[in-house]
């Protein structure tokens, strides 16, 4: 009796230390970051870093403006979106309400394959084959553009965005499809009256964790996006999202130079926006399991 | 409190010197300096301590600022550099009585490339400084059909792209809406799958996919660059304090072995020989 207690004691410290290390990571990487981060400020103000529209970190003197970063990321991003949402949430209602056992044996697996795949293996498809197909289509004079990138990326937050719809779908009470299908509506009906708008928040978190996971894509957007440091015009255009400007110069940046510090100023950037979008998918579904009533 | 501190301070010190001192006896070598030179440190130096084991060979990038500033204060043993020192950087190591030698290993020749379709084959330098900077955005300028200018340039903080802007640029901007690609083979596949396209990459890189343009009247081969009929070109060099001795001295014989350059022209530079 007391022997397998303490056995059991040293197996919860054990898993605790285990489940906290998390922590130490997150704020070692977050003081790593905004250490490194910061320093950039020194060299140019804040509005600047942000606002400024021109990015020639190694010419001497250099300009840190990473604007046409940040629109790079948000462009590619919101493209991505275009394809990830219709596919991820499609995918998700025809999986969760109208496919049979047969069917979501095949398609869970599928999906759950192509969030396996690396990310490389996607940005090596998109430069090889998926440019040169729009480049033709759209008579572009380059095929790397943002538009490949957001075809690319839209398709790689599909499987993110169908498994944590279809979660936040499975979460609506039984009883809440029943007392509809009871009342005499059929069920697309159901679906769109009652099921959807229970599920809505959950859906939403769904969609902005695909949105994070897009803005946080860095192989693929390397390979495929051109890497053009200008504002874009239009999807047609080649851009440089934040995360391939970090992959493609931090190998050869001189530590302790503004470089340096400027690239772990993107990162800076890149990490409060993915904590704003994380936060806000929290809340929402916090939100959405108070409101079916299953708690925390 | 403050005794204790500088003694304490003291004895890291000396204990760090006395660890560095071991360092230097058991046969180790620092290189720092130029990402230019980078790719052929580092493949010399894994070649080399194959063959022999005792030593122990650390490569490090920084530019060839990085390594020249290094080798004057005396923290690498080989500084790479894509250039000559500088008066400035000459004067200094004096001061510090550092007598720096240049030892050439290799030589980097920048071809420029279009894609195979495209008619024209020879451009001046004034011409490719002109596409990259901005000035000049159709091929119909240049005599070809009319047609966008796709420039395809490299990551900023390349060894390529530093030589490139150095040589072919007179160190003008690159034009901001240029793609900037992450390596000579994502420049060659991005001129090859687009006919518009002008890009730039190491000889070493240079495949029937696309078509390497006469530069000044002057191809970019091996033998050009050797003779310096070729303008986009330059020396690589590995700086040691003084004449190279010991261990070294075996690193740097290894480079320029017949062994060694062939390592270095398979990294897509141009061996001396």
């Amino acid at each position: 009796m007391r022997k397998s207690h303490i056995i059991e004691n040293i197996y919860k410290y054990i898993f605790t230390v285990l489940a906290f290390s998390c922590l130490v990571f997150l704020v070692g990487i977050s003081v790593i970051l905004f250490k490194e981060g910061l320093p950039i400020f020194r060299e140019v103000s804040f509005f600047d870093f942000i606002f400024g529209k021109l990015w020639y970190p190694t010419y001497d003197p250099p300009d840190f403006g990473i604007f046409p970063l940040i629109m790079a990321s948000i462009w590619v991003t919101a493209g991505a979106l275009f394809i990830c949402v219709p596919l991820g949430v499609g995918s998700a209602l025809f999986i969760h309400e109208a496919a049979s056992l047969r069917q979501k044996s095949i398609l869970k697996p599928v999906i759950e394959i192509l969030a396996g795949i690396p990310s490389i293996v996607y940005g090596f498809f998109g430069m090889v084959i998926v440019a040169p197909i729009l480049q033709k289509v759209f008579n572009l004079p380059v095929g790397l553009t943002a538009l490949t990138g957001s075809v690319m990326l839209g398709i790689m937050a599909t499987p993110t965005v169908c498994s944590i719809a279809e979660d936040a779908l499975a979460y609506v009470p039984r009883s809440f499809r029943e007392a509809s299908l009871a009342l005499g509506a059929n069920r697309w009906q159901t679906l769109i009256k009652v099921t959807m708008p229970a599920a809505g928040s959950g859906i939403s978190t769904a969609i902005i964790l695909g949105m994070s996971r897009a803005v946080g894509e860095t192989m693929t957007v390397l390979m495929v996006c051109g890497g053009a440091a200008v504002v874009p015009k239009s999807f047609f255009d080649p851009v440089r999202p934040m995360t391939a400007t970090i992959a493609a110069e931090m190998g050869e940046a001189v530590i302790g130079s503004s470089h340096y510090h400027a690239l772990f100023g993107i990162g800076m950037i890149l990490f409060l926006i993915t904590l704003v979008f994380n936060a806000t998918a929290e809340g929402i579904s916090r939100r959405f399991r108070l409101k079916l009533g299953i708690g925390r | 409190m403050n005794k204790i501190m500088l003694k304490t301070l003291t004895a890291i010190f000396v204990l760090g010197s006395a660890f560095n001192l071991f360092a230097a006896e058991s046969n180790s070598i620092t290189i720092k300096g130029s990402t230019t030179v980078l790719p052929i440190a580092q493949r010399t130096a894994e070649e080399f301590m194959k063959k022999n084991s005792s030593i122990n060979i650390s490569v490090q990038g920084g530019g060839s600022s990085v390594g020249i500033t290094s080798i004057i204060d005396g923290t690498t043993d080989i500084a790479d550099s894509s250039r000559p020192i500088k008066d400035k950087e000459l004067d200094k190591a004096v001061s510090m009585g550092v007598s720096p030698k240049a030892n050439v290993v290799a030589m980097d020749g920048i071809a420029v490339i279009v894609n195979p379709s495209n008619t024209i084959n020879n451009m001046t330098k004034q011409q490719i400084s002109n596409i990259y900077i901005g000035k000049t955005s159709n091929w119909s300028n240049l005599g070809g059909s009319s047609g966008k200018i796709v420039v395809i340039s490299r990551d900023n903080a390349s060894g390529t792209f530093e030589g490139f802007t150095e040589k072919a640029l007179d160190k003008q901007r690159t034009r901001p809406d240029a793609l900037s690609q992450a390596s000579n083979q994502a420049v060659v596949q991005t001129v090859s799958s687009t006919p518009g396209a002008i890009g730039y990459i190491g000889l070493g890189y240079i495949s029937d996919k696309v078509k390497s343009v006469t530069v000044n009247g002057v191809e970019c081969t091996k033998e050009t660059v050797l003779s310096g009929e070729y303008l986009l070109a330059r020396p690589l060099f590995m700086y040691t304090n003084g004449r190279p001795k010991g261990v070294v001295k075996d690193y740097l014989d290894f480079v320029l072995s017949a062994e060694g350059q062939s390592l270095i022209e398979k990294e897509g530079y141009v061996g001396l020989k």
